[in-house]
């Protein structure tokens, strides 16, 4: 229980930090956002002009007061009104991460679908040909940056066969290749990581001991995997980081209507609350996803637990 | 012991192309048959030829010289920011373990903190709001970089603390500026050179990443992954335009992770 409240105000600790940290980034970004705006939309800049844009944007306030109201606005779901168009943040940020999240979960189904069966056989079967193949295949995922395996998958299925339409639409066929441009990279990471995992799992005595009295392999398999659920969690939230960043890059290659495409836009046009949003959001989601793994891999490990408790009963 | 000499080998072999790797980058200006940045109308997206071996892109440019120029841009980066967070991680970490205490505390703290958050989704809104520049990209990546090196460092540094070498020199009157000096930080160089080593292909991606999505260098300036965004516009004309910096950036980053991995295996047997 202690620990629980401790965990819980850790967490509230990061994100206050990560929200100052966002602000900061805002007020000391060069360039006047008044100004900005008034450029963006096409008004012809004078002093008076910008001074009443300032005041009513609350610039002329001081930095923790100005600070303090975003975050309280923040808080309710208010993430201030884009510079471009004048509409609300929040929904714009909902929707495209909506999109978002549609990608990500596909391409980590996908990834998951791709790395479990084949480390499984790349550890049972170690130094094989296959084994080789599948280390080959994952040193190369891994050593590939994504921009390049999506442009290299674009060219060849959407212009060399014209398997796939160029920009995905919201259909399934136009979700596949994006999201395995997304996949191939993290199964390259999952792949090396759950081998050494497994192969760790098949070195214990349970293993030996099985092998010896005649258990079919398929219910080894299976003590295998079960034994390794809480290690897999750990080295799939590992990978959330990527998965954020490479999606960034694909929605913008294949115009994916999701957050990340949506930042890219909002760069290219200063618009500085978008951007803020993005920043926010995705390390809310990060932060959490990374806490709620923590939780869970102490609840399916026993093991786990003990370590670190064990460790604060030292610390 | 064979397979120690073979592990040997296979690290001479690769940080060979390595080396080679970075020379022809070095050396671009002369080994570059055309000026990278000369634009000529009358040879448009031509094929691969002896005067042009890569071919050419949208604006006439020669792709040959401008991927040996980019390479330039791409590795240099790469080398100086991982130089750069080498120096001051190490510094941070050495200082922080041998006198421990609050700054200690403080800066460790910091960096937990950092690693909490998704480094290239922070590194991509700073890049972004910098606007453009090779600077603003390393800077974007540089936030976070210096702190794998800075905890090796520490705590190396703090079990070497215990040793009865150090507090031999402590005994001896040695300076705590001397001990760190010529004690300690020889005893770090390995692990720590063996880190910037597999720190290289991702700093790699991620400046070639910055680039690619338009803010990292700008524009003329010859970058691997500035290149494949331009060129992919116009693929099914020229994808050599995409097919030759693709290659320099799957080589580059394949042999440097090899390397990195090779010599991290030689270490641990």
């Amino acid at each position: 229980m202690k620990r629980t409240v401790k965990r819980v105000l850790e967490l509230i600790v990061i994100l206050m930090i990560l929200s100052f940290f966002t602000f900061l980034l805002m007020y000391l970004a060069p360039g006047d956002p008044a100004e900005k705006r008034l450029v963006s939309q096409g008004v012809v800049v004078t002093k008076e002009v910008l001074d009443a844009e300032r005041e009513r944007l609350g610039l002329m306030k001081p930095f923790f007061i100005r600070y303090g109201e975003w975050l309280f606005g923040v808080c309710r779901g208010d993430f201030g009104v884009s510079f471009k168009d004048d509409m609300p943040v929040g929904p714009k940020l909902l929707a495209g991460l909506a999109n978002t999240l549609q990608l990500a979960g596909a391409s980590m189904l996908l990834s998951l679908l791709i790395s479990i069966p084949l480390s499984i056989v790349a550890a049972f079967r170690k130094n094989s040909i296959a084994d080789h193949i599948i280390k080959l295949f994952a040193f190369l995922g891994n050593s590939l940056p994504n921009f390049l395996i999506s442009v290299i998958l674009m060219y060849f299925f959407c212009i060399h066969t014209k398997l796939f339409p160029i920009i995905a639409t919201g259909s399934l066929q136009g979700l596949l290749l994006p999201a395995l441009s997304l996949s191939i990279p993290i199964s390259g990471r999952f792949l090396r990581q759950m081998r050494q995992e497994f192969l760790m799992q098949i070195s214990q005595d349970y293993i030996t001991g099985m092998c010896n009295r005649g258990v079919k392999r398929r219910y080894i398999v299976g003590n295998v995997l079960y034994n390794s659920t809480a290690h897999v969690l750990n080295i799939v939230a590992l990978q959330v980081g990527s998965l954020m960043t490479g999606s960034v890059v694909i929605e913008t290659i294949f115009r994916w209507p999701g957050i990340g495409k949506l930042v890219m836009d909002s760069i290219t046009a200063r618009d500085y609350p978008v951007i803020m949003g993005f920043v926010l959001v995705m390390g809310t989601v990060y932060v959490v996803i990374n806490q709620l793994v923590d939780v869970c891999m102490g609840c399916l490990d026993p093991r786990i637990r003990m370590e670190s408790e064990g460790h604060h009963d030292k610390a | 012991m064979t397979k120690r000499k073979q592990l040997l080998i296979r690290i001479i072999i690769c940080a060979t192309v390595a080396g080679l790797i970075v020379l022809a980058t070095m050396f671009a200006s002369f080994l570059a048959p055309n000026d990278p940045y000369a634009t000529s109308a009358a040879a448009i997206r031509q094929t691969p030829s002896a005067q042009y071996p890569f071919g050419t892109d949208n604006l006439g440019r020669c792709i040959f010289s401008r991927v040996l120029y980019g390479g330039r841009t791409t590795i240099g980066a790469t080398f100086l920011l991982v130089a750069i967070s080498f120096v001051v991680g190490t510094l941070i970490g050495m200082l922080c373990g041998y006198f421990g205490g609050i700054a200690d505390r403080l800066l460790m703290r910091i960096a937990d903190v950092a690693l909490a958050f998704p480094q290239m989704v922070i590194a991509i809104a700073v890049a972004g709001i910098l606007g453009g520049g090779i600077f603003g990209a390393m800077l974007a990546l540089g936030i976070t970089m210096w702190i794998s090196f800075a905890r090796l460092a520490r705590s190396h540094t703090y079990s070497m603390k215990n040793q009865s070498y150090i507090s031999a020199a402590i005994l001896a009157g040695k300076s705590n500026w001397y001990i760190i000096t010529r004690h300690i930080f020889p005893n770090l160089l390995a692990p720590l050179l063996t880190n910037g080593l597999t720190q290289i292909g991702v700093t790699m991606v991620g400046i070639s990443g910055l680039s690619f999505l338009g803010i990292g260098v700008t524009p003329p300036t010859a970058e691997w992954g500035a290149m494949i965004n331009e060129a992919r516009a116009y693929i099914q004309l020229s994808p050599w335009a995409v097919f030759f910096p693709g290659l320099a950036i799957a080589v580059t980053i394949i042999v440097f992770n090899e390397l990195g991995d090779l010599v991290m295996d030689y270490r641990e047997m």
